[in-house]
């Protein structure tokens, strides 16, 4: 696990002191050290369609600016997604396919079978649900001493909504925090310190555990009993994917894509708007003075925070882009991170506004059809979050240096040390 | 002008007029309609900005085109009346123009 540690603590240089072509914004120190945000607006403002010859994940084109990203996402004809949507190629020896990774027909069919379990009605049916729990992780915190808000709060919150839409038992629930984290953090997939070993164990024992839990729920319809609304049971009630559990990279893939998407994109959007309000303590205010402004700061926290920093394309044939000659089988990255703060576009990108208008205008969704299918439950998530704790905490105070994420991928916080004060 | 009607999931009613040439959904943000969220700004690239035309206009409003199309599918709401309001430019034809919201933009 330690193997890049001294690669993580090495001094970064200062971007403006580097010859433009050698800069590599896959380099997860930029991450884990919270220095990305120079290395971006360099590379924005000279550079913004940005070609690397040669990098740990090979040459690859990183676009940077928010309207060729959007530009990019929104082609998915020229640009696929195919075979895969993080900057590094998934280790052959681990079959991976999932439908973030396909291209039409096959990607409308999969996302089809499994988007009703997150979609609004379906929501509103779990926010009292959602609000019940956030209140009793929140009601067991210590007050006056400080504790790690990671994996006491935005952990412990987002494994149990999974384990709500997956219907996964609920004393297993940490399991699938660990399975999602060890999924993306491949040294050759995304610059992460999970050893190969380590990280085949954990994903034969995520495929194991849900096969079961697949062959449970299928004995139990074929019992009679009533279809359950959760994840398992949607899949297996669709004519597309009801035999996926004999598909076994897909059915690895694509529960893998739903436990990494519902895990650490809110987890840490949770861990990121906590330590925005300690930045920013005038928008604090603000939002504790009125807090009909939580659900646009959700947005403007997603925004902010971004919590994937990137998705990847594949051209599928020669293209131009804003100047650029784009050949057919380059490698196209798309950082999210980078077009969320691009001036030319939003105002004070790096600043945290909580009434900022169109705050929902921003990427870290993704546009197009591979456009985030859980937005409005991590949304929801968020909103919950901090409606409850403006009723309870006068502050949460960061009373440490956050410990961050060594990834090119997963934007976000291994720890964060806090103390809070209640209101009462 | 060009008057239309965007009826909310709950019935409220919300009259509004917007020129010629402009899109459906800038007539509602324009006007502060609520239940279009058009999170892309109108780029047909996240279907948030979904409506449901009246059965009586489908014919004048027509189908929605191959983007939209797959913009639509995804939306749980979606029926064969759908469309996405960034993209149905408003004209004299379609002056009195009554569309439905649905309950959730997703």
């Amino acid at each position: 696990m330690t193997s890049q540690s001294d690669r993580q603590k090495e001094t970064l240089p200062d971007p403006y002191e580097l010859p433009l072509e050698a800069i590599d914004l896959s380099d997860p120190a930029l991450y884990s050290q919270n220095r990305w945000q120079d290395y971006f607006k360099r590379v924005r403002d000279e550079d913004p369609v940005h070609y690397l010859p040669e990098s740990p994940f090979g040459p690859f084109w990183s676009v940077t600016r928010f309207e060729d990203i959007v530009a990019v996402d929104t082609n998915h004809e020229v640009f696929s997604s195919e075979p895969f949507i993080m900057i590094g190629d998934p280790d052959a020896d681990i079959p991976l396919e999932n439908f973030i990774s396909m291209d039409p027909p096959k990607h409308d069919e999969q996302r089809n079978a499994v988007q009703a379990v997150v979609a609004p009605r379906n929501l509103a049916s779990m926010e009292d649900l959602i609000r019940s729990r956030i209140s009793e992780i929140f009601d067991q915190l210590p007050t006056g001493e400080s504790f790690d808000w990671v994996s006491s709060v935005s952990k412990e919150l987002t494994s149990q909504m999974l384990a709500t839409i997956f219907d996964f038992p609920y004393e297993d629930r940490h399991k699938l925090v660990y399975w999602s984290d060890i999924a993306t953090s491949a040294p050759e997939l995304s610059g992460g310190n999970a050893c190969k070993e380590e990280r085949f164990a954990a994903l034969q024992d995520m495929v194991e555990t849900f096969a079961r839990l697949w062959h449970q729920k299928a004995a139990h319809r074929e019992k009679g009993g009533a279809p359950g609304f959760d994840m398992i049971s949607l899949l297996e009630a669709n004519e597309d994917t009801r035999d996926m559990i004999n598909r076994p990279a897909e059915f690895m893939g694509n529960l893998g894509l739903l436990i990494v998407g519902g895990n650490d994109t809110t987890r840490n959007s949770i861990s990121g708007s906590v330590l925005a309000m300690n930045e920013f303590p005038e928008e604090f205010a603000k939002l504790k003075a009125n807090p009909q402004l939580v659900p646009n700061m959700v947005s403007e926290i997603i925004r902010w925070q971004t919590p994937l920093a990137h998705m990847r394309r594949v051209a599928k044939c020669d293209y131009e882009l804003n100047g650029k000659q784009i050949r057919k089988g380059d490698k196209v990255v798309m950082w999210y991170i980078s077009g969320n703060r691009d001036e030319r576009i939003i105002e004070n990108p790096d600043q945290v506004i909580v009434d900022r208008q169109r705050a929902r205008q921003h990427l870290s969704f993704g546009l197009g059809i591979h456009r985030c299918m859980g937005n409005r439950l991590g949304e929801m998530q968020l909103r919950i979050t901090w409606e409850e704790i403006l009723k309870r905490f006068e502050s949460i105070d960061v009373v440490g240096k956050p410990v961050r994420v060594h990834s090119n991928f997963v934007h976000g916080y291994e720890s964060m040390m806090v103390k809070i004060k209640s209101k009462h | 002008m060009i008057e239309v009607k965007f009826i909310e999931h709950s019935g409220e009613v919300h009259e509004v007029t917007a020129e010629s040439g402009a899109s459906l959904m800038q007539a509602a943000l324009n006007n502060s309609v609520p239940g279009i969220d058009a999170d892309c700004g109108g780029g047909c690239a996240c279907g948030t900005c979904h409506v449901i035309v009246s059965p009586e206009w489908i014919d004048k409003v027509g189908s929605p085109n191959e983007t939209e199309a797959i913009m639509l599918q995804m939306t749980p709401e979606g029926c064969e009346r759908s469309r996405l309001s960034c993209q149905l430019q408003l004209n004299d034809e379609l002056n009195g123009l009554v569309v439905e919201l649905p309950e959730f933009q997703m």
